[in-house]
């Protein structure tokens, strides 16, 4: 099993944003998760990423557990943010170099990692200068080099073209053909059409299962407008 | 093999914190900049009178590198949290110390730098007559700035989460590293007198004593105060 979430519920003070999500995913497998704004998917990915603790329940990566095992966790897991985690006075090479270095990876791979997201021109170019689309490409490209067996995607087609979101996808696909998992946080199921073998929907910080009344709701709702079919293997 | 890994780490995250600062400029001439203003601020303060001026030389020069040294501190990871960086780094494997002990060295080599200036100003500006014993200064100076980095860096990480960041590190280091300053101005005062009481032995030892004690504390804390 490549993510095993049992109960994971977090607080925020007195908030419960996470309230118990039970989530299986099987090597291979490619999951979106959907939900309103604040609905807890961030923190959830969070959570798996070991960058937040869970106040109650159990995950674990490939069998490792996230709270007591977190750097064998962090071996399989790769996390792409909403923000780029980049170093603004670094050049795109020298951003990939050490993320090579910080990771174990040869850094023989990153010329070919920049040609991949299309950024050889500006290999030696700072990355104060990169747009927001290019910042995400060479957060992709750090990706790319590090080849996880567990992807979690916090919305990763926001700022892309369609270029990068065709990238993004190839990069998906590969990781899949590879026996690599992935949970894909979106808010619009077009750009991941073909990528996503099923999806689940949080709700009030639990994982929600549809009913006849999610498809009988106006276009407010997220569950009304993308498909919620497949919830089968979540409780 | 993974202690290596670690190493590896650490010497990466120093590049990369000298090489962003070195590129950014502004901030190491805040700092240094900082550092001089306030030794001239005290030199006014205490007026004309060169005996006075003296004597006060190494209390103010210590303020002036503990004051300047905050910032740095800040601005370290400041450049963590601008555009997410603090939760790459912490998505990578290995040991927490790795990161902590790259920090550590990173804002050691950048307050010593810091330190050469203010020094240099600091003998100008307060008449210092540089005594015979001047290797043993410079070695009272390493051990207090060890100190006051190893507290400002654990201090920095602590409070890098919290919105008020810049008033918070300041209210808790401050307090904190009073004996490391009471130490290096006792020990560096006893030295540019001539030490005609052997006096700084005992400064020297306390000085050591709490360089070794927060080394080891920030470094097995760092990984709880990190992390969210």
């Amino acid at each position: 099993m490549a993510l095993d979430a049992r109960g994971v519920a977090r607080r925020f003070g007195a908030r419960w944003v996470l309230r118990g999500i039970n989530l299986q995913v099987r090597a291979g497998e490619m999951v979106g998760l959907l939900g309103h704004n604040g609905c807890g998917k961030s923190t959830f990915m969070r959570i798996v990423a070991t960058l937040l603790k869970a106040s109650a329940g159990d995950c674990f990566v490939y069998g490792s557990n996230v709270k007591t095992e977190g750097d064998d966790v962090r071996h399989h897991v790769g996390f792409f943010s909403h923000v780029p985690g980049l170093y603004d006075d670094l050049t795109a090479r020298e951003n990939l170099a050490f993320a090579a270095t910080m990771l174990g990876f040869p850094s023989a791979d990153i010329d070919a990692a920049l040609e991949r997201v299309g950024l050889t021109h500006v290999t030696h170019e700072r990355v104060r200068g990169f747009s927001a689309g290019m910042q995400r490409r060479l957060s992709l490209a750090r990706l790319i080099l590090q080849r996880p067996r567990l992807l979690l995607l916090d919305e990763p087609y926001n700022n892309l073209d369609v270029a990068g979101i065709a990238l993004m996808n190839g990069f998906i696909r590969e990781l899949n053909a590879a026996g690599g998992a992935a949970v894909v946080v979106l808010h619009d199921l077009v750009p991941a059409e073909g990528v996503i073998d099923r999806t689940v929907t949080i709700r009030e910080g639990r994982v929600h299962v549809p009913t006849v009344a999610d498809f009988t709701h106006d276009g407010a709702s997220p569950e009304a407008v993308t498909r919620p079919a497949g919830a089968a293997g979540v409780s | 093999m993974a202690f290596r890994d670690d190493i590896r780490r650490t010497r990466a995250i120093v590049w990369k914190d000298l090489t962003t600062e070195r590129r950014s400029k502004a901030g190491f001439s805040a700092v240094a900049a900082l550092g001089v203003t306030i030794l001239v601020l005290f030199g006014l303060a205490l007026g004309p009178d060169g005996k006075a001026l003296q004597n006060a030389a190494a209390g103010a020069l210590w303020l002036a590198i503990l004051f300047a040294s905050v910032l740095a501190f800040n601005r370290s990871y400041q450049v963590e949290l601008d555009g997410g960086a603090l939760e790459a780094l912490l998505l990578y494997p290995g040991s927490r110390w790795a990161i902590f002990a790259g920090k550590l060295i990173a804002n050691l080599i950048f307050v010593m730098a810091m330190l050469v200036i203010v020094v240099t100003v600091g003998i100008v500006l307060f008449d210092v007559r540089i005594p015979a014993q001047w290797p043993s200064i410079v070695g009272i100076m390493m051990l207090g700035v060890v100190g006051i980095v190893a507290l400002g860096t654990f201090y920095a990480a602590m409070s890098s989460r919290s919105r008020a960041r810049e008033v918070l590190l300041p209210l808790l280091l401050y307090p904190m590293l009073i004996p490391v300053l009471l130490a290096s101005m006792e020990a560096t005062k006893a030295f540019l007198f001539g030490d005609l009481l052997s006096a700084s032995g005992a400064w020297v030892q306390m000085l050591s004593l709490f360089d070794v004690i927060f080394l080891v504390a920030t470094f097995l804390a760092f990984e709880y105060v990190i992390e969210v």
